[in-house]
């Protein structure tokens, strides 16, 4: 039936010659509502967040003397665990139970602690073998067990591809300061111009439609690049409406010295990412669910530099009215010197994907079988951590 | 497949021009390469050894500005004043020589030469971690790269390696053999980074047998190497004590360059790195999926040569592969905005002559919306190759923006788009273009469409 089709497929498919914008098919209404009221936005953290310093177990007897320049200042949350300083504005959330960690964990990735083979595997969601061409990515792939998805269900949003959203299951993906002002014929003529290219006519198509459809909420798009909270704030607008999906990234958490004042900027813009998300979404925040992973932790010990090296076990923050937190949830592997990975790194004792997925399934209701089957192969998904409220 | 000389100036080159003619053989694209370097005479751009004395006044009156604030005070009017005019010179000077690169990229009669240039200077990508050392990102291309782009890929390697620039960017500033008497003084320690992209991004590749050990090894070996202001220094006091092995192969325990050229020069050698640098240049100019025999012929041509780039390049250009008729890659936005320069006839002369303002307005501002802010790739990895990663609906987006509104603020007159359409894609085209380029209502947009077209936006 030609009003299931997703907006992808359905503008591919049209004629030659018939505008998206003047068929009458193409309104908001022809879209079905999307499959839960849930929200998840997952924020990848590219650079290798320094789990140790952003949350950090003060409470292990190993842990000051490994860290003498970095493990001043933190804000105390129970004794045993402290926050980096650079988090203060977002405590409130924390107390509120709105904002919480899990700790010690890591994604399948071993050894070579190089950021962007790390980056692909945290994306495709796959153990190592993922590395030798995952064709999707494990946001993906749940979509593509959710029956009647939708490709504004998900939105990938920034300049950059985010291999986390790529594969079967229509998505969108838009940057908030894109702009495409075209007139009705030179839109007929590049219409026939990407006919025959799949690549470009499905880019093309897409770009097309969410100016449509920006157009008619009034919003023109277009201007300054867009910048963190622009990021978060097209989120939000999205996810207010049809939106159930949304990925973007933050950069700058490679700190490989000088890590005080590096880790703090870093630190800065993810809590202004999750203040301008919670402010955006007003309500639609009570039933949403913000993960912050990274692709690995770093070195236990501070390095020559005053900063860290690229290591294996670290932390995942995550914040949303939908999600228990308050707390850090994890099995703690201790930091004495038999106790770390590789006798450097941090031992993960969880695989973080278990916790994205006992989040995706308090969420949306996903089977056990789909998360630890098509959306995480051979995971071990072990007990729910309860993350969701 | 015969070679062709559309297909030549379009995918090894930077694209077709109305003054410009397209190489005649493949003969000719590697003496004109082999040759002088005529382009960078034409448009020059300024070495990083050139600017060092004002990069180093820079930076000490940045220094001096920062301890009087900490002090609690302000320096000097006239010191402060220096450091905004600084500031703007360099400022100034980058926009001037991203507008030369670009004149080089629209103008040049050896495009190969160019290509060649972007893609090492990827390959090798560096960016300043602080606003200053930002700056001189094309001198280090300049001095290091560009002049070694056909040679031995030792000799490229042992120029990066050892650039300030690089071992700024890489942290090997900051790292201190923790046996040595620096380390042991200052009780510093080792920083891996550099040891490890030399590793995986730079020489083996990620898929190489090498391990954490190596890595570790090598990072060993490389103490001693540093900065010492503006400049590469060699400080035996921060040089770990001892031999080191690499990839089981034991080196001297002489604390100099020596070593650490030997080492490099081995990574060069490596059979891995033949075979990564042989791929990535046919994935880089071919296909995403470049013909195994292609990469196997240019991996032999790396190894009987001693890894000489240019036989590298010959032998790519001997093979029937990559002269397959289907365009398979896109042009990453630099490569189509100088392309689109080069087919609409714009001259250097009017390049070099924009501000600062018409830099960013037409060329930098729309590269950061096609996904490519200039000289910020996302990591030392570079820019992405896959097609897929660039045309997004909003990369394609800022293409297509770009396309329809930029030529003609940059041309008196807009070329009749019914010829335009031949100077940018050649005689052979396809139809859907040309009769787009007929059925256009208005010149700009007739334009715009061929240069949004997927044909030219493909190599």
């Amino acid at each position: 039936m030609a009003i299931l089709l997703d907006r992808r497929r359905f503008l591919g498919g049209l004629a030659v010659g018939c505008s998206a914008a003047a068929s009458p098919l193409m309104t908001p209404v022809v879209f079905a509502s999307a499959p839960w009221e849930q929200r998840l936005v997952v924020l990848i953290l590219r650079g290798a967040m320094d789990g140790l310093d952003v949350v950090r177990p003060v409470g292990d007897p190993a842990y000051r003397a490994m860290r003498p320049t970095l493990a001043q200042g933190g804000l105390p949350l129970d004794g045993w665990w402290e926050l980096h300083p650079a988090l203060e504005p977002l405590l409130p959330l924390w107390e509120a139970g709105e904002m919480g960690a899990v700790h010690a964990v890591s994604t399948p990735y071993r050894d070579r602690r190089s950021h962007f083979d790390g980056q692909d595997i945290l994306e495709a969601g796959t153990g190592e073998e993922g590395l030798a061409g995952a064709k999707d990515g494990w946001l993906n792939r749940m979509l593509q067990a959710v029956p009647g998805i939708e490709a504004q269900t998900a939105y990938a949003i920034g300049r950059e591809e985010l291999k986390i959203l790529v594969g079967a299951a229509p998505v969108s993906s838009w940057s908030p300061d894109a702009r495409l002002e075209l007139s009705p014929q030179a839109r007929r003529l590049l219409e026939v111009l990407y006919h025959d290219d799949p690549l470009f006519r499905a880019a093309s198509a897409e770009a097309l439609g969410i100016v449509d459809e920006l157009h008619r909420e009034g919003q023109s798009g277009g201007g300054e690049l867009a910048g963190h909270v622009q990021l978060a704030q097209f989120a939000a607008a999205r996810l207010r409406g049809e939106t159930r999906i949304a990925s973007f990234s933050l950069g700058g958490w490679d700190t490989h010295g000088d890590q005080r004042r590096t880790l703090a900027r870093a630190l800065r813009t993810l809590v202004e990412t999750i203040q301008a998300l919670r402010e955006d979404l007003g309500p639609v925040w009570g039933h949403t669910a913000v993960l912050c992973m990274t692709e690995f932790g770093r070195t236990a010990r501070e390095n020559g530099s005053k900063g860290t090296d690229h290591g294996t076990g670290g932390a995942m923050l995550f914040a949303g009215g939908a999600l228990r937190g308050g707390r850090v949830v994890g099995d703690w592997p201790g930091l004495g010197d038999g106790d770390l990975y590789a006798g450097r790194d941090l031992m993960p004792t969880r695989d973080v994907r278990a916790h994205a997925a006992w989040v995706m399934r308090g969420l949306f209701g996903l089977g056990r079988d789909v998360l630890d089957g098509a959306v995480f192969p051979r995971l071990d998904l072990g007990s729910d951590p309860g993350l969701v409220l | 497949m015969p070679f062709d000389p559309i297909l030549a100036a379009i995918r090894f080159g930077t694209g077709l021009s109305p003054r410009v003619a397209p190489p005649g053989s493949a003969r000719a694209m590697l003496e004109r390469l082999r040759g002088p370097d005529e382009a960078a005479a034409a448009w020059p751009i300024p070495t990083y050894d050139s600017l060092r004395p004002r990069f180093e006044e820079f930076l000490a009156t940045g220094r001096a500005v920062n301890e009087a604030r900490k002090g609690g005070g302000e320096a000097p009017v006239e010191v402060q004043e220096r450091l905004a005019s600084l500031r703007r010179e360099a400022h100034a000077e980058r926009s001037a020589e991203f507008r030369a690169t670009l004149a080089r990229l629209a103008c040049a009669e050896d495009g190969l030469r160019e290509r060649l240039v972007l893609f090492w200077a990827d390959h090798f990508t560096v960016r300043g971690k602080s606003g200053a050392w930002d700056r001189y990102i094309t001198p280090y291309v300049e001095e290091a790269i560009r002049p070694r782009v056909a040679g031995r890929f030792g000799d490229l390697l042992f120029a990066v390696t050892t650039h300030p620039m690089m071992l700024k960017y890489l942290d090997q500033d900051r790292s201190v053999g923790p046996g040595s008497r620096g380390g042991q003084a200052r009780g510093r320690g080792l920083n891996e980074n550099l040891a490890r992209e030399l590793m995986e991004l730079h020489t083996l590749g990620v898929d190489a047998p090498y391990r954490q050990r190596d890595v570790r090894q090598l990072a060993e070996l490389l103490t001693g190497l540093t900065v010492n202001g503006v400049s590469m220094a060699y400080r035996p006091a921060w040089a770990e004590p001892g031999r080191e092995t690499v990839l089981g192969r034991t080196y001297s325990a002489e604390a100099d360059l020596g070593t650490i050229r030997a080492a490099l020069d081995d990574l060069a050698l490596h059979p891995a790195t033949a075979g990564h640098i042989a791929r990535k240049l046919a994935v880089h100019f071919v296909a995403d999926e470049p013909d195994p025999d292609l990469v196997e012929a240019m991996r032999r041509a790396y190894g009987e040569t001693g890894g000489r780039i240019g036989a590298v390049v010959q032998a790519m250009l001997a093979h029937p592969a990559a002269w397959a008729p289907e365009k398979r890659k896109v042009r990453q936005p630099i490569e189509f905005l100088a392309a689109s320069l080069r087919a609409l006839g714009v001259e250097g002369a009017w390049l070099l002559g924009r501000d600062e303002g018409q830099t960013d307005e037409l060329f930098q501002t729309p590269l950061a919306e096609m996904g490519q802010a200039w000289q910020q790739p996302p990591g030392p990895n570079g820019w992405p190759e896959e097609a897929e990663a660039w045309i997004t609906p909003q990369g394609l987006a800022a293409r297509i923006d770009w396309a329809m509104t930029v030529p003609e603020r940059i041309l008196a007159e807009l070329p009749d788009p019914r010829a335009f359409v031949e100077a940018a894609l050649g005689p052979d085209l396809p139809r859907e273009v040309s009769v787009a380029a007929h059925a256009a209502e208005r010149r700009d947009e007739g334009v715009g469409l061929v240069l949004a077209s997927a044909e030219f936006q493909r190599r």
